[in-house]
């Protein structure tokens, strides 16, 4: 498996992306299945995402070229296309099958890689973790699959004919990479702002092509992916409930409250 | 039964073995015979320090390509050192570097991986890896199939420790493949900030959007200067651009667990909790009474953040 750069200096980019739970709502596991129970209209397009969907965006206007948006998900993750789609994304390939319910990480990968490779993008873009599952190991195994170099942690990006030039976060600043495309590329938050749909995009989102895909179509064999193939398993979730019995002063507006302050600093030992 | 053999995949920072990295040896060290693997050139006296920390042997790989091109030369060498030594689990630190190497390892062996954990035992032959999952719920995960397991860990799980043993060195020789030199380092650029490292710092005067304007971090850098404590944010004040993305504290910014934490005008996401939730104490300081961040707090202070700061940095001074 493996994606080639052709020629031609229009960009394909496909975009890696996921409805996830609303992240400002409270996590909810199955203790039956320990899953994250995910109800469609509670979830969104994973936050995260919409930075990916405005790289890809911004980099199909400067070059031309196609963006295409791909999720492995429940049916309801229709909602989290259409939304990429709002914003500008050109289609979208929907991998939906029971039988992929509860992947792993390999078998996430293993399963964007098929339909990847179909594709053929120039770029693939993914954020660096999402917002639930938050392994952020599928991005790199995903490169390892289709034998894509990988430049990761992006806070800006530039294309110059076959190459890629990216300034990636490091501890204590960052540093510029470059790599020869087709590329794997993960982004930060402060790659660029998200642009909002229009009513006018989500109206001809609506309208954009979905492809719907199953394992089957993928040649991928039902037994060895989802909750059947998964090699990690859960063996217990607990909840842990840790509201502290803290103290509480209430100031006038004037900084009444310090005193407060410092004798709790002085308790601790800090002053 | 012989003793388990606990790889460590070691990063660096400024020529010596990252502290993330030396935490990784405890667990290591407690759960059977701890390796570390380094893959770039190193100075006798860092691959001393990993002995020093409990590490029995230190592979050691120096070609300079590992750290000229990032993650898929050492990724394909420490696939082959794997596959002739067979370890009984790989544990990489949560550092940028780290994740690349592990998530393409993860995909070249095809094996499960285990990313987020803070706790790593084995009953009987069963590993059990611990996984908090948001603030309030935490798994034990295990991995089945064959291979090593794959465990990424989250920083400050474990207290790096001093032992003072002394480590074998086995150079590695595996060649590196000029097809894997593809992602290519030019150059890299330190953003030097003032006062104490936020990882490392005792304490943590930390901003969010209830201070009102950029310019009010002056008010915490005025606090922090008092009390030795480094400065942190929210991420909806790095969004705004008021501090540098290398100050944000949480989920997809730093990990933090200082002695005390001083939360200012920051509502307690539960995306801010995920990274400062583990520190010993909390104060925070909000004008709503109603404010999440008070459900975590060992003090907590109802008022305006933009006056009770500057009026606390005044008392400390006076004291
Ligand atoms: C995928 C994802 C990842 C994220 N990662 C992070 C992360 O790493 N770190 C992070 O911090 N956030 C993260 N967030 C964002 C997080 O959800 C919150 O939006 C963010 O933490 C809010 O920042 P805040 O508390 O400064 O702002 P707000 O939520 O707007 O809160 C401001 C608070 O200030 C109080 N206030 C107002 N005026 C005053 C005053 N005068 N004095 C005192 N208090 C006052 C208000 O009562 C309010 O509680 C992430 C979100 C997502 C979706
Ligand atoms: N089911 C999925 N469908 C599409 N993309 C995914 C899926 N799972 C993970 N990804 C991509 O990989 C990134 C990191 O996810 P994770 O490794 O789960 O933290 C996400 O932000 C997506 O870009």
């Amino acid at each position: 498996m493996g994606i080639r750069k052709d020629e031609s200096t229009l960009m394909k980019i496909c975009v890696c992306v996921k409805h996830i739970p609303d992240p400002t709502m409270s996590m909810v596991v199955d203790p039956q299945s320990r899953r994250l129970v995910r109800s469609r209209g509670q979830s969104i397009l994973d936050p995260s995402d919409e930075f990916s969907v405005e790289t890809a965006l911004r980099l199909v206007e400067a070059h031309g070229g196609e963006s295409v948006a791909i999720t492995m998900g429940p049916e309801g993750a229709e909602d989290a296309l259409r939304r990429a789609m709002a914003m500008g994304i050109d289609r979208s390939i929907l991998i939906n099958d029971d039988a992929l319910a509860g992947s792993d990480v390999l078998s996430t990968a293993r399963t964007l890689a098929a339909v990847l490779a179909s594709e053929q993008p120039d770029l693939v873009i993914c954020a660096t973790e999402s917002t639930d599952a938050y392994t952020g190991m599928v991005p790199g195994a995903l490169a390892e699959l289709l034998d894509l170099p990988l430049v990761s942690f992006a806070r800006s990006v530039s294309i110059d004919g076959s190459s890629i030039s990216a300034h990636q976060d490091t501890e204590r600043g960052y540093r510029v990479v470059q790599s020869p495309l087709p590329a794997l590329l993960t982004v930060t938050a402060s790659i660029a702002e998200p642009r909002y749909p229009s009513f006018k995009g989500m109206m001809q989102a609506k309208k954009k092509s979905l492809e719907r895909v199953d394992a089957a179509s993928l040649g991928i064999d039902a037994g060895s992916v989802g909750e059947a193939g998964a090699r990690e398993r859960v063996l217990a979730i607990e909840k842990v409930r840790q509201e502290k019995q803290g103290r509480t002063v209430v100031d006038d507006g004037s900084g009444s409250s310090v005193d407060e302050i410092v004798a709790f600093l002085k308790s601790i030992q800090v002053v | 039964m012989t003793s388990r053999r606990i790889w460590v995949w070691t990063d660096f920072a400024e020529g010596l073995p990252h502290r993330l990295s030396l935490e990784l040896l405890v667990p290591a060290r407690a759960l059977g015979s701890a390796e570390a693997i380094v893959l770039r050139p190193a100075s006798d006296d860092a691959l001393k320090t990993l002995g020093d920390h409990g590490a029995s042997i230190v592979f050691h790989g120096d070609d300079s390509a590992y750290d000229e091109f990032i993650a898929e030369p050492q990724a394909a060498t420490l696939a082959s050192l794997i596959e002739q030594e067979q370890p009984d689990a790989v544990l990489f630190p949560s550092t940028f570097a780290a994740r690349d190497v592990q998530a393409r390892l993860v995909g070249k062996l095809g094996v499960g991986v285990i990313a987020n954990a803070t706790g790593i035992a084995f009953d009987g032959d069963q590993l059990q890896v611990t996984v908090p999952y948001g603030a309030e719920t935490i798994g034990t995960i295990t991995i089945d199939g064959s291979g090593p397991a794959i465990i990424q860990v989250r920083p400050k799980s474990f207290t790096s420790e001093a032992v003072g043993g002394s480590a074998e060195i086995r150079p590695v020789s595996i060649a590196v493949d000029s097809s894997a030199c593809r992602v290519q380092v030019l150059e890299n650029v330190v953003q030097e900030s003032e006062g104490p490292n936020l990882e490392e710092a005792s304490i943590i005067i930390s901003g969010g959007r209830g201070l009102g304007k950029a310019e009010n971090f002056a008010l915490l850098d005025a606090l922090a200067k008092q009390l030795g404590a480094a400065v942190g944010a929210s991420r909806a004040v790095v969004d705004a651009g008021w501090i540098p993305y290398s100050h944000q504290v949480g989920q997809t910014g730093k990990t933090v667990k200082p002695d005390l934490y001083i939360a200012c005008g920051i509502s307690g996401a539960i995306q801010h909790i995920a990274g400062m939730g583990g520190s010993k104490r909390i104060i925070a300081v909000n004008n709503d009474p109603e404010a999440p961040i008070f459900e975590h707090a060992d003090l907590g202070v109802v008022g305006d953040a933009q006056v009770v700061v500057p009026k606390l940095t005044e008392a400390l001074a006076r004291l």
